[in-house]
């Protein structure tokens, strides 16, 4: 059986009855096998009893938790099962070592920003981009220290933002990217779409041997899971940014799937079902992997950028960034 | 009470037989892979396992308890069943097998339990079963140790490797858990 995400919209209970996980709420009482869900995904109000924790435990399923804007807050991590004390050591090497850090942190933004230029070129919105995105990556092979890549990063994505507005319908501009909370719709769409993508790869990292609070790019404990940051950086431009994009102009979103509140712009639940349904669509999409030669889902193609991760560290070869080739 | 590796209690360790030979601190996967791939063994043996690989009962562990004596066990290896029958003096391994694909795989590794058994003063035979192809085929030590210590000395060479041997694309890769991480 292939193993699903599970996502809860709706508030109710998560018990554990026999070998049995139950989610009940006014609508009733549903059962859930345990055995086909990979990850749960909380949205709403949710109680979840110690002894259904205990069984994710044993099933070594993890929860994710997201606020009212449907941010990210935590995930429950059951203690984890797969463990390299090689890989670890090796991961912590990279880190430690000046040289193997900035080259680990380059290529992340590296196959972010190409990324980026193929979502620009597909949006036929390129005008200029790729000329000034090579003097930004010499400037980033020449970067010393990671603030600086840091700096060629965000001079990239402004470069990248300007563009994409201009693919974007009226109403829908991102203008000036904002977080926390977000000012507009399209801000609230994306960093609603990023904090999904990033537990997504948080459960990815869960199961590989990968420490995932071990980064490069990202100082780590800057956010637990700083390794499962490095990695979005490539998958944000591929997975929520075209998403966020197709749904606007596709008008599969109107603005009566958003509302304000006090402190910004965002989705409606009505909202966040259709975009969640969306998402699981577009990561469950295939594509034809030219290495591997078959295909692979899109959200598996997270999993082999862990993979390529873990053959870098190892030394059997260094890690080059996906980079879209569909 | 089994054997847990992760387990700091003392009551539970003191449960644990003492390693025997030093020279044994490999398992019976090992040995098994050992004939499969050797880069699938180094990265095993680094911990570096895949998903489909959870449920594997590592019997050398199990071994490791040596309460395989007393009573007649069933232990599951992936697809192979693996029962120890105490028959007055002597242990029979018996194995089940879906196929014979990877035959000298698990020959090898039955004979390295045997070889172990034998170290510690055990007498053993092991039976492999064929159900599907209504076989049946004995494995015994005799003569055979020379070459269960060739594969010992070569899971050894193996693991010390600072990277994975070079993979080789075979059919067989086709199937393997490995798959994913050897070629992408
Ligand atoms: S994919 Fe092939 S080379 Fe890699 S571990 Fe498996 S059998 Fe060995």
């Amino acid at each position: 059986m292939r193993k699903r995400s599970l996502t809860l919209l709706s508030d109710g209970t998560l018990f554990r009855r026999e070998n049995t996980l139950y989610f009940e709420n006014e609508l009733g009482r549903r059962p859930l096998a345990v055995e086909g869900i990979y990850d749960i995904y909380v949205y709403g109000h949710v109680t979840i009893t110690s002894q259904a924790l205990h069984f994710l435990a044993q099933k070594g399923i993890a929860v994710h938790f997201f606020n009212h804007y449907g941010h990210y807050d935590g995930s429950f991590y059951p203690r984890e099962s797969l463990n390299s004390g090689d890989l670890v050591i090796r991961q912590a090497e990279h880190y430690l070592d000046g040289e193997k850090r900035l080259r680990l942190a380059r290529l992340f933004v590296r196959g972010s920003a190409l990324n980026m230029e193929r979502n620009l070129k597909r949006w036929k919105v390129n005008d200029g981009f790729s000329e000034e995105l090579r003097e930004l990556l010499e400037k980033l092979e020449g970067a010393r220290k990671i603030t600086e890549v840091m700096n060629v990063e965000a001079r990239i994505r402004e470069a990248y933002y300007s563009r994409w507005d201009g693919h974007l319908p009226e109403g829908f501009k991102i203008v000036k990217r904002t977080r926390r909370p977000p000012e507009n719709e399209m801000n609230a769409l994306i960093s609603f779409l990023n904090s999904r993508l990033y537990a997504t790869i948080v459960s990815e990292l869960y199961n590989t041997q990968l420490v995932p609070t071990v980064s490069y790019l990202h100082e780590p404990g800057e956010r637990r899971f700083s390794l499962a940051l490095d990695l979005s950086e490539i998958f944000k431009p591929i997975v929520a940014d075209r998403l966020a994009t197709r749904l606007v102009t596709k008008r599969m979103l109107s603005k009566g799937h958003f509302r304000e509140e006090l402190k910004g712009v965002l989705l409606t639940k009505e909202g966040m079902k259709k975009v969640l349904s969306e998402y699981e669509k577009e990561l469950s999409k295939s594509v034809r992997h030219p290495e591997l030669k078959k295909n692979v889902t899109k959200k598996r193609l997270i999993r082999l950028e862990a993979y390529k991760l873990i053959k870098h560290l190892i030394g059997v070869k260094e890690y080059e960034p996906l980079v879209a080739w569909f | 009470m089994s054997y847990d590796p992760n387990c700091n209690n003392e009551n539970c360790n003191a449960n644990r037989a003492e390693y025997p030979l030093t020279d044994l601190l490999i398992t019976g996967t090992e040995i098994n892979y050992l004939f499969i791939c050797p880069t699938k063994l180094w990265y095993f043996a680094k911990g570096i396992t895949m998903e489909q690989e959870n449920e594997w009962v590592d019997l050398g562990r199990f071994l490791h308890e040596q309460r395989y004596a007393n009573e007649e066990k069933e232990v599951l290896v992936g697809s192979i069943k693996i029962d120890f029958i105490r028959r007055g003096d002597v242990i029979e391994v018996h194995e089940v097998k879906l196929s014979k694909s990877m035959e000298k795989a698990h020959e090898m590794q039955a004979l390295y339990y045997l070889y172990y058994l034998k170290k510690l003063g055990i007498k053993a035979r092991a039976v492999l079963h064929y159900p599907k192809l209504n076989e049946t085929k004995e494995v015994t030590l005799d003569g055979r140790e020379g070459e269960i210590e060739k594969a010992i000395k070569e899971v050894e060479r193996i693991k010390s490797l600072p990277a994975p041997p070079k993979p080789v694309k075979l059919k067989k890769c086709l199937k393997c858990a490995y798959y994913e991480l050897c070629w992408v």
